[in-house]
């Protein structure tokens, strides 16, 4: 397991070095100078002394591979530097935001797998059956519906729904608090964007759990243990779930670092100050700093899901850390 | 003599197949209809979408850009079928026009994305190697950049419109076909035929695109119709955020954009019609992808 571990981990590090080198070069391949663009965005001449000092203030007068080797290291400290639009160290900007957008991607979460798990199985177990087309259209809507989309219209339902009965509108409210201090405002903020993105996740884990079990249900020792007459509540729980769980629970860790890309368009609906809408702001802006910073970590939240689920994958199936 | 009686007997045995394989294939596609009604059903909806699109000037009843101020917000009516938007714009033939912007997108990044993976796939695989491992490693680093956040890096520097948009979609999907392709690719690359090809003195590409690449045609294509569906999506996406498709060219998820939630109590067919469109759409692609992929991998096949 160790040598599995130590040659995983040492895979990690030239993708992010990789990942590092083409989001240095993107944001380099941007058209025309982002000094000129800086200062010239309302027109007219300006001194080029201002743009040599912008120059040195952004270190873009440094030789290429010093600026890469600067980027990296300061990827590594988690260090992005200052945003060009606000001024402020790109962290402070991301940290703010940072809480709303971790409790939604949990919340889904916790939405897919209590959503997924259960359905999934019931639709493999009843195979066939009304209960199993029922689930099996809910699982491909939620892969052909749009996020956004469901966020939009579920604000409509929550808009339509409060003013006809209470005569009033009511929107979730748009400032965050932690869960901590005002636990039914705080999910009521949460509750629906986290729905959201859920179900598109719960979607794409339902069909996954789906064909597992059925997978599962076909082996050998499932005939064995209905043969001696066990209850069929403790085959499909106790003997078929677990071992359908493996596939399961790596898509749970792959789509978890997809959340990050739901997540971009749901705040947009739900005017939700996290980092989602940070990415938008950073792009519509032409904040180069900020934009790689992001990429930067989405990148890394990526790649260490899917360092995190492969470990665990291993040690769940031993057959893996030997191929 | 001898050799005329053999073209002859050739050309009636030619003939003989080509009926055949005509006859089975019109057996296979009804079969397909029987077999996988859901997967028909998916078919019809990217027909009629495809069909949407093509012929939107001759369907629409309106122009999708032309206001009519007397008629902002309308509700769905007669002369209005969808209603209005806040502009007095035809929602019905904003999005028949939108039809043919998500079909130019789809299509076309889904494609090259897809025709440019199948290359780097069959030919990473074909050369093994050094040159496989470079390029495994570059899927890796590809990959590591959910789809959605390499199109909005891609936004950033390209900037927005319909060919940006293009290019910020395929990019991502080529690793991912690239990867697909070259693990099937690899088990055909054993087949002796390969082999013997190569000892004709073949060339490699000749290899690749006559020898190797037909084989690789079902995982391709099963890639290529799910990209279409994801392609539709991210672009509605970059659109609604303001990334994507820019004004005036109509586009579903430019359509969502405009504060949809002001008009939520007073005008929500605006919001409505257009995600219905986009649900329909990708519905109809994935319904279809799903049978095409049981169809042409029967490993797959759902039980």
């Amino acid at each position: 397991m160790l040598h599995y571990v130590i040659k995983r981990v040492l895979l990690v590090i030239p993708t992010l070095l990789g990942a590092a080198a083409l989001v240095f070069v993107l944001m380099r391949l941007i058209p025309g100078d982002v000094c000129v663009m800086r200062l010239g965005s309302s027109g007219g001449t300006f001194d080029p002394k201002a743009i040599a000092l912008c120059h040195a203030e952004l270190g873009m007068d440094r030789p290429w591979m010093i600026q890469f080797i600067d980027f990296v290291w300061g990827c590594m400290r988690l260090n992005f530097g200052t945003s060009m639009w606000s001024g402020q160290p790109v962290t402070t900007e991301i940290m703010a935001r940072l809480p709303i957008s971790l409790e939604i991607a949990i919340l889904a979460t916790v939405v897919a797998i209590a959503i997924a798990i259960p359905l999934g199985t019931i639709s493999a177990v009843k195979q066939n059956t009304w209960v199993d087309y029922v689930v099996r259209v809910f699982a491909v809507g939620g892969i052909a519906t749009p996020s956004f989309w469901l966020g939009i219209m579920s604000v409509l339902v929550v808009l339509n729904f409060t003013s006809a009965v209470f005569g009033k509108p009511w929107m979730p409210p748009i400032e965050y608090v932690p869960i901590w201090e005002d636990p039914i405002r705080n999910l009521s903020m949460a509750f629906l964007p986290a729905v959201t993105v859920g179900y598109r996740y719960a979607a794409v884990s339902m069909r996954m759990t789906r064909s597992a079990m059925l997978e599962v249900m076909q082996e050998d020792y499932i005939r064995t243990a209905r043969a001696k007459g066990l209850i069929r509540k403790l085959i499909v729980n106790r003997h078929a779930l677990k071992n359908a769980m493996l596939p399961v629970v790596t898509l749970i860790g792959i789509e978890f670092a997809f959340l990050i890309g739901g997540l971009v368009v749901t705040e947009q609906v739900f005017n939700l100050n996290g980092v989602g809408r940070l990415f938008v702001q950073a792009v519509q802006n032409q904040d180069y700093t900020l934009t790689q910073a992001l990429v930067m970590l989405t990148v890394m939240v990526f790649v260490i899901c899917n360092l995190i689920v492969d470990l665990f994958y291993a040690w769940l199936d031993p057959r893996i850390r030997y191929s | 003599m001898v050799t005329n009686v053999s073209s002859i007997d050739f050309s009636a045995a030619d003939a003989d197949n080509a009926v055949v394989s005509r006859t089975s294939r019109f057996r296979r596609a009804r079969e397909f209809c029987r077999q996988e009604v859901l997967g028909t059903l998916g078919l019809v909806l990217v027909v009629v979408m495809a069909l949407t699109g093509l012929l939107a000037e001759l369907i629409a009843p309106y122009s999708p850009t032309a206001n009519d101020f007397g008629a902002m917000m309308e509700a769905p009516s007669v002369s209005h079928l969808l209603g209005t938007d806040q502009f007095g714009r035809d929602l019905l033939s904003r999005i028949i026009f939108g039809a043919r912007t998500a079909m130019i997108v789809g299509l076309t990044s889904a494609l090259v994305g897809g025709i440019a993976g199948l290359i780097l796939g069959v030919g990473s695989a074909y050369f093994g190697g050094t040159i496989d491992l470079i390029m495994q490693r570059v899927c890796d680093v590809l990959m590591a950049f959910p789809l959605i956040i390499m199109a909005l890096a891609v936004v950033a520097i390209f900037g927005t419109g319909v060919q940006n948009v293009i290019i910020a979609i395929t990019i991502p999907l080529i690793p991912r076909c690239a990867r697909v392709v070259r693990a099937s690719a690899l088990s055909i690359r054993e087949i002796p035929y390969v082999d013997a090809a190569r000892a004709l003195g073949y060339g490699h590409l000749r290899i690749i695109l006559f020898h190797m690449v037909p084989n690789v045609m079902a995982p391709f294509l099963i890639m290529v119709t799910a990209f279409v569906g994801q392609a539709v999506l991210a672009e509605a996406s970059l659109s609604y955020l303001g990334l994507g498709v820019q004004e005036p060219v109509p586009a579903w998820g430019l359509m969502l954009q405009g504060g949809t939630e002001e008009y939520a109590t007073t005008a929500p067919w605006i919001a409505v019609f257009p995600g219905v469109a986009i649900v329909l759409a990708v519905l109809g692609i994935n319904l279809f992808g799903d049978a095409l992929r049981d169809t042409l991998d029967p490993k797959l096949r759902k039980r």
